[in-house]
């Protein structure tokens, strides 16, 4: 028993730092423009192949610094081009225009690297078991995934408190429009933090693609999650979106590992669940198999009784 | 007599849809088209799933991620209810079963309008954006209620039909589902006019005074939320008859993002937007998609241009003209119209050549397919399509700009001119 926890322990801190680095990003760009980013996770896409065509020519570790900044570059066009222009039509038409950007991306990507899978893979230096636990191999790369996004969650940390850009940004993010009356250029901030956001995604997707699959469907896939985390956090608040990040990973790993049902719970108070039972079939389902719907229940829970979230300062 | 007089578009349009199927029929063989049949009962369908969705985001300002629950769920409902006419366990006519996905609906738009009504814009988004989610993760795992894969497959046929009809051609369904699509968007236009509609239209545009003139928006918002289900239902209940099965993308999100994109390039604001944007979107998803692999990218496109530049969708680009047309000065367009006309195909012309010959080097080659134009077969990895694409795409863009700025000066200065006069008239 020890040995399953250990194991899901560590397997859901390295699933809540990845959620963390993509969330991160979008839960600035939430907090600060209001703009609801669904090309959030197709940036985390576009991270991973990108990752895997520059590994391709010439390595992993090229790629773990071109990637992200060509992601950055691509987020700031759009926000300069697209979602500038989009603003004066509103919130709602910025959430569209992304959402549009989403769909465009997720088909570009199919016409450029096809439908299939690519074989990205993790780099032979790090390829090997790092350690053992009780019996158990851990892989040197989510080790290395650790680390990554600890040291990012260390610089945006820093980044944020002690340099004079972030305490704009933060200003932005609690009053921003106080911060524009102080005659900070806002425009320019939110370009920043756009591309650092998109770059923070394409990042996320260099060290998670090979982690997970590389594939046309897995921003649709990250996309949800995402925003669960952001919202489950709260609007404003990293910290709160650090927390809502490991608690997710951690949930969903150690859903897959219980075999239990509420039947069983059920059963524990002296009821046995039979077919005849009302919601026989909704009681019987075991704890793995609704494993990736927590998030989203926790989502709709929390947005119905709690909207700003965890530790948001104000409402979704 | 008055009533003709003032509703005859609606009269005439249903005469047009019943007709419009004779164009392709085969009078050799004596036989409907039956893709023609399927398109244009997947169009009334669809539509009156868009104008549903509109009821949400055109009238209350809610902007739903995951209206496919509601199409779905009555989709579901329906279906169990042929099964129970089918075991003689209850008696109804075919004609009626949209009418139970109606219901079907209208039961779940309450319990799913419950949960999500307290919130609004971008939290109302979210959260269902995660019902959607959650339903359609369920539909993959309850096999009692939503038949799990496999979905649950019916039998139209029924000795049951009030009009002495079996339904066993699809000609007969389209016309249930063009009588069926009628009365659902005239319940729905009358909807607007009523006290709901209107206060729908208030906590919209200003929900603090909404709350002070002694409504509670949240009850506005979940009746308007359960009626949209209702009407999402019956398009639902007509889904069922057209395809005799309901699977799980029927909730998908997928299926959502296309009401969405209906509605949207269609025009939320007036009536029949998000009718020109259905036709426009199932056009492009069932007769583009036989060509080519990218039908998504131009709906694509096509919903990020009119995000950008046509907030009002296409229906706002033709009441645009209204003025212009009603003082009679369209003639004065003309000439800007067609000379902006070549360059605009050159430059779509450059772009869609482009997008085929991306896909087609790595989704349709890996496909087995040829490439050709008119019969001639292009070697896609050959520089030149791919130097005729871009340069009529980059040359046709700065034609396209040097016509439009001329063609705008056109514009403001009609307009203006039919400001002034009539300010002073």
């Amino acid at each position: 028993m020890m040995e399953v926890f250990v194991v899901s322990l560590l397997n859901g801190l390295v699933y809540g730092m990845l959620l963390f680095m993509l969330a991160s990003g979008l839960t600035l760009i939430l907090s600060m423009m209001g703009v609801l980013n669904f090309a959030h996770a197709s940036a985390y896409m576009l991270g991973a192949y990108f990752a895997y065509t520059i590994s391709v020519y010439i390595g992993f570790w090229p790629a773990l610094v071109i990637a992200p900044l060509l992601c950055g570059l691509i987020g700031a066009g759009i926000e300069m081009f697209g979602l500038r222009r989009v603003h004066r039509n509103g919130h709602i038409a910025e959430l569209l225009f992304t959402f549009g950007l989403a769909l465009l991306i997720e088909k570009g990507v199919q016409m450029t690297w096809g439908l299939l899978p690519v074989p990205y893979r993790v780099p032979e230096l790090l390829d090997f078991p790092l350690f053992k636990v009780y019996g158990t191999q851990f892989p040197a790369y989510r080790a290395f995934m650790l680390v990554i996004s600890g040291l990012m969650f260390g610089a945006i940390w820093l980044g944020l408190t002690r340099t004079r850009i972030g305490l704009v940004i933060q200003a932005a993010l609690t009053h921003p429009d106080m911060a524009s009356a102080l005659g900070h250029n806002v425009p320019r901030i939110f370009t920043l933090v756009f591309a650092a956001g998109t770059a923070l995604a394409g990042l996320a997707g260099v060290i998670g693609g090979n982690y997970q699959v590389t594939e046309p469907a897995m921003a649709f896939t990250m996309g949800p999650i995402v925003f669960v985390v952001v919202v489950f956090g709260g609007l404003g608040s990293l910290a709160g979106c650090f927390i809502a990040s490991i608690l997710m990973g951690l949930i969903q790993t150690f859903a897959v590992v219980f075999d239990v049902s509420l039947a069983d719970l059920l059963a524990k108070f002296g009821v046995t669940v039979t077919s005849s039972t009302p919601f026989a079939e909704v009681l019987n389902v075991t704890l793995p198999r609704i494993g990736a719907l927590l998030p989203f229940m926790m989502m709709v829970l929390i947005l119905v009784f709690r909207p700003r979230g965890l530790m948001g300062t104000r409402d979704t | 007599m008055t009533m003709l007089r003032r509703h005859w578009p609606w009269l005439l349009a249903f005469v047009i849809l019943l007709a419009i199927p004779f164009l392709f029929y085969d009078w050799g063989k004596g036989r409907h088209s039956g893709f023609v049949l399927t398109l244009m009962s997947e169009i009334g369908v669809m539509a009156i799933f868009a104008l549903s969705y509109n009821m949400l985001m055109g009238q209350a300002g809610l902007l739903s991620f995951g209206h496919a629950v509601l199409l779905g769920m009555g989709a579901y409902c329906a279906a169990h209810v042929v099964l129970l006419v089918k075991a003689g366990t209850i008696w109804l006519p075919t004609e009626l079963v949209p009418l139970a996905g109606g219901l079907g609906g209208l039961l779940f738009g309450f319990v799913f309008g419950w949960l999500v009504t307290k919130q609004r814009a971008t939290a109302f988004a979210m959260i269902t954006m995660g019902l959607g989610e959650l339903v359609s993760a369920a539909a993959l795992m309850f096999m009692g209620f939503f038949g799990g894969e496999g979905g649950i497959s019916i039998d139209r046929v029924m000795d049951t039909s009030l009009v002495g009809v079996r339904y066993s051609s699809p000609w007969q369904v389209y016309c249930l589902v063009l009588v069926w699509a009628f009365i659902a968007a005239v319940l729905m236009k009358l909807q607007t006019q009523t006290p709901l509609g209107s206060m729908a239209n208030a906590t919209r545009d200003n929900f603090e005074r909404a709350q002070f003139v002694g409504y509670d928006p949240r009850m506005v918002r979940l009746y308007q939320f359960a009626l949209s289900g209702f009407f999402a239902g019956i398009g639902g209940g007509l889904y069922v008859l057209i395809y005799e099965i309901v699977t799980f993308d029927t909730v998908s999100a997928a299926k959502s993002a296309n009401a969405l994109l209906a509605v949207y390039i269609g025009g939320a604001g007036g009536f029949f937007g998000p009718i020109l944007g259905t036709i426009v979107v199932v056009l492009l998803q069932s007769g583009v998609s036989l060509l080519s692999n990218a039908w998504l990218l131009y709906v694509g496109i096509l919903f990020i241009v009119m995000v950008m530049y046509a907030p009002g969708g296409l229906i706002g680009l033709i009441f645009m003209h209204m003025p212009i047309w009603r003082a009679g000065r369209m003639r004065e367009l003309l000439l800007p119209y067609a000379r902006a006309f070549p360059p605009a195909l050159i430059v779509l012309l450059g772009f869609v050549l482009l997008v085929e010959l991306a896909s087609f080097t790595t989704i349709g080659a890996a496909q087995g397919k040829t490439f050709s134009i008119g019969g001639n077969v292009i070697d896609t990895t050959a520089p030149l399509p791919w130097v005729i694409a871009l340069a009529a795409l980059v040359l046709g863009t700065l034609w396209l700009r040097r016509e439009a700025r001329g063609f705008r000066e056109r514009w403001d200065a009609v307009t203006e001119s039919i400001k002034l006069k009539g300010a002073m008239s």
